[in-house]
């Protein structure tokens, strides 16, 4: 027998009550708020220190060397006593110092002397006089004006990457060379330009010589073997399981089967996909590791039940009523689908294959499973020469511990996200113009 | 010449041949239906294009075969190889020039083509869609095979209970056991532990993320809101691992280091964040999804009850959608327990048993990783034992999909 009083709307305890109410709601929209921040706070600093890190790779110092090559080798005067060159390596060596003494005198030493050649990126001195020494024809000696790359010690102090007051045997530049590169600086020989090695080039040992152009023509060879591999396979699939499929008896079981598979294949690890390839196509068919060729076929496994949801999403989107006026027609069922469906439904199919393939490029693990992170510094011609990919390329220079490779493992990103945000881009324009027309 | 020349050298032949005989069977079966109906009314089952359609389907199809089987037998000596280059051809367009005539003396006003090229259709297809039950099929007896001989040597026991893992020692003869030690409760507990870590962050922020975009926010705000938080889905991995080693690990170590720990630079804890960060769109969206497919008159009902908008999202809406997000959840640990290279990047490689977050920790990912990327043979107990790690990582995801994609795709039916 509790008779209770009905509380009135504007006592203290209701008002109290409905405060903490709706202080709750406003601390609930307040946690929303602090979710969607945390989450875009997140994304703004991984692209910022990502991009801030990885800008200045698409730079570099070079320094301009006035050479004068003497071709001839004389072991003679070797022999007889008298200081001079015996090989192709020393005599560019010496030519190099030769054009170093110009700006910088007293390198006599040993010890200076490879100090002072270890602020040139010597590996690109030679690939570049090389060519000239096999043209000279065996003449007396040239002259010759080369613009070679800093070292990356050299580059990375210009850029400011090394702190120049921090103890000598604290960074990897030693006070003399500090001295000499400022002299050349203030000689005007030395100037920052755009880097195109990072494009052209191979992979290399030495980060002012390394390029993504290997893992670039990598991707691209792994991407259109898959595309080819994976598109027929995965629209065909696509429109069999939505427009032919049996609907009924054992038929239709079976298809359901199919659908919860494919479903689940796009949610398994793709690192289990790459565990595939390495037990099929390495172990089991004898195919090399490493190059693009299993690559591809690898992704394109991983890309396919992707591809099937995204192609039966943008068939499903197209109104069955115009299969059916097709069939009221008189036109057999594949008619009807690849005349009228298809068709409408062919730029939602794109862009789900844009993004399939966006996201295929994107893929590490499964390309480190086949081996593909070998040092590579051939650009490959064929699906059969060893290859590496962009992402893979990344995770390998990661690896690295000096400031060069820092630089360069971002810049590398910057580009791979640039080719996603085209990729997607493309994709957006598609849907896009889709909607358009259908409204 | 190269392989791959050859093949595409021949498909061009192949396709200058098709291109030719759909033409001539177009002519053809026009010519006749006008010579053999002259003015009478044609059937739709007579028009030249599905008679040229079939004439190429069957063409095309026996082509490639053709290329497929004729370089699986082409000899790698290049003098041997140009001959039997330009025999492969001789033989194509024979083969594609009798198949087309035969076909050709058929076309006409009787010939019901498309009804053929229906069922033809239809095949191909089915064809194309055993594809991914093929894969299915290799993936399990590939990781089944290799996983089935690591067990011979290793026990399933030892294997799941051990807690000592040390697969790359064992050299020498006297060392515990010759084939490295392979218990692997603390590579489990690493995966375990980042994955706890990685829902820790990717769980309520997501959740709160679908609520804040489903509930309060704006149409305007959530046109922007939505696709910038999916730009997270969008970046690859390895570029998430780049940022937990170059920023997130560092400054982990340097927050720490001010309040007097020592962390290494690779940590469950940075791995773990940086893997939350990754996997909230995963919840965000999936859950926004759930969200938006409860019925508008429960928050109608309860509103009218005098409830705010908080208290019918979590009294009535989330208990609604309880089992939706669940699925959603379970979909994003499947996905955090196979991530590899935020791991590999920034986990470490110890197989530490330890609670500590601020330890390096390793998981089922990394050690497949570590025990296949070096050059060994391919039978040797440490390879099979990736593949027995990856046989447990398969399994695990594989059940976890199912739950997930059952739980959530019921719950969409019966809200829609």
């Amino acid at each position: 027998m509790n008779e209770r009083t009905p509380r009135r709307i504007d006592s203290p305890k209701v008002q109290a009550r409905l405060r903490r109410r709706h202080r709750a709601e406003r601390r609930f929209r307040l946690y929303g708020r602090v979710s969607v921040i945390f989450a875009i706070i997140a994304l703004a600093w991984l692209l910022i220190s990502v991009g801030a890190s990885g800008l200045s790779a698409f730079t570099s110092y070079s320094v301009q060397l006035n050479l004068t090559v003497e071709t001839q080798t004389d072991i003679g005067r070797v022999n007889a006593g008298e200081e001079g060159p015996t090989s192709r390596s020393d005599i560019i060596q010496q030519s190099v110092l030769n054009a170093l003494r110009q700006s910088i005198p007293h390198i006599d030493e040993r010890d200076d002397r490879d100090r002072a050649l270890g602020l040139i990126s010597m590996q690109e001195v030679h690939f570049q006089l090389n060519e000239k020494m096999d043209q000279s024809d065996e003449r007396e000696s040239f002259s010759t004006t080369l613009t070679v790359p800093l070292s990356d010690i050299a580059d990375q102090t210009l850029k400011g990457h090394i702190n120049r007051q921090s103890p000598e045997a604290q960074r990897p530049i030693s006070n003399e060379q500090l001295v000499w590169l400022d002299r050349l600086r203030a000689e005007g020989l030395i100037e920052r330009r755009f880097n195109a090695r990072l494009l052209t080039r191979p992979d290399s040992r030495d980060p002012e010589r390394a390029g993504i152009a290997s893992a670039l023509i990598g991707s691209v060879m792994i991407l259109m073997l898959a595309a080819v591999i994976a598109l027929p396979i995965g629209i065909g699939s696509a429109i069999y399981l939505e427009e032919f499929a049996p609907e009924s008896g054992l038929g239709q079981r079976v298809t359901g089967g199919l659908e919860i598979m494919i479903n689940n294949l796009a949610a398994i690890p793709s690192i289990v996909f790459g565990l595939l390839g390495l037990a099929v196509f390495i172990n089991f068919m004898g195919l090399a590791r490493s190059i693009p060729l299993v690559g591809g076929l690898v992704l394109a496994l991983r890309m396919f039940p992707v591809l099937i949801i995204a192609a039966r999403a943008a068939l499903q989107a197209v109104p069955s009523t115009i299969v059916d006026g097709a069939l009221a027609l008189g036109a057999t069922r594949s008619q009807a689908v690849f005349g009228q469906k298809v068709p409408i439904a062919a730029p939602g199919i794109l862009t789900g294959a844009i993004l399939a393939l966006a996201q295929a490029l994107g893929e590490t693990a499964p390309l480190l499973m086949i081996g593909m992170v070998a040092f590579v510094t051939t650009v490959p011609t064929e699906l059969t020469d060893p290859a590496t990919a962009l992402p893979v390329q990344i995770f390998i220079w990661s690896d690295s511990a000096e400031r060069a490779w820092l630089e360069k493992t971002s810049a590398a990103i910057i580009l791979l996200l640039m080719f996603l945000l085209l990729m997607n881009g493309l994709a957006i324009a598609l849907r896009a113009r889709l909607q358009k027309r259908l409204l | 010449m190269s392989e791959w020349s050859f093949i595409a050298y021949m498909g061009l032949i192949l396709l200058g041949l098709i291109a030719a005989i759909y033409a001539v069977t177009q002519f053809q079966a026009l010519q006749r239906n006008l010579t053999q109906k002259p003015g009478g009314i044609l059937p739709p089952r007579a028009r030249p294009e599905d008679q040229g359609g079939l004439v190429i389907s069957v063409i095309g199809l026996t082509g490639l075969l053709f290329i497929a089987l004729a370089a699986q037998f082409r000899p790698q000596d290049i003098e041997q190889s140009l001959s039997f280059d330009v025999g492969a051809a001789l033989g194509l367009i024979l083969m594609s020039l009798v198949l087309g005539f035969l076909f050709i003396r058929k076309v006409g006003p009787d010939f019901a083509a498309r009804f053929h090229l229906d069922r033809l259709v239809r095949i191909i297809l089915i064809v194309l869609s055993a594809g991914a039950v093929l894969t299915t099929f290799a993936i399990v007896l590939s990781l089944l095979f290799e996983a089935i001989r690591f067990f011979a040597e290793v026990p399933v026991w030892d294997f799941i209970f051990g807690t000592q893992w040390a697969p790359q020692t064992a050299i020498r003869d006297d060392q515990t056991g010759q084939s490295g030690l392979f218990g692997a409760l603390p590579v489990f507990w690493g995966t375990f532990l980042i994955m706890a870590i990685a829902m820790a962050v990717a769980g309520p922020v997501g959740l709160m993320i679908a609520i804040y975009l489903s509930e309060y926010a704006n149409q305007q705000t959530r046109r922007i809101i939505k696709p910038t938080i999916e730009i997270l889905a969008g970046i690859p991995t390895v570029v998430y691992g780049f940022f937990a080693l170059l920023t997130v690990g560092p400054s982990i170590r340097a927050t720490m280091a001010v309040l007097g720990f020592d962390v290494p630079t690779q940590s469950a804890i940075s791995a773990g964040l940086v893997m939350g960060i990754m996997i909230i769109p995963l919840v965000s969206s999936l859950s926004d999804d759930v969200i938006n497919a409860v019925p508008q008159s429960l928050r109608d009902g309860s509103m009218a009850l005098g409830a705010t908008k908080s208290e019918t999202m979590r009294r009535v809406v989330f208990a609604h959608a309880l089992p939706g997000i669940a699925g959603s959840f379970l979909l994003a640990v499947s996905r955090a327990i196979g991530e590899t290279m935020i791991v590999v990047m920034a986990a470490g490689r110890a197989a530490n048993l330890t609670i500590n977050p601020l330890e390096s920790v390793t998981t089922v990912t990394v050690q497949i990783v570590t025990l296949l990327t070096g050059d060994q043979a391919f039978d040797s107990a440490k390879t099979l034992a990736a593949f027995a790690l990856g046989f447990v990582l398969f399994l695990v995801t594989l059940n976890l999909n199912l739950i997930a994609l059952t739980v959530v795709r019921r719950y969409q039916e019966q809200a829609g």
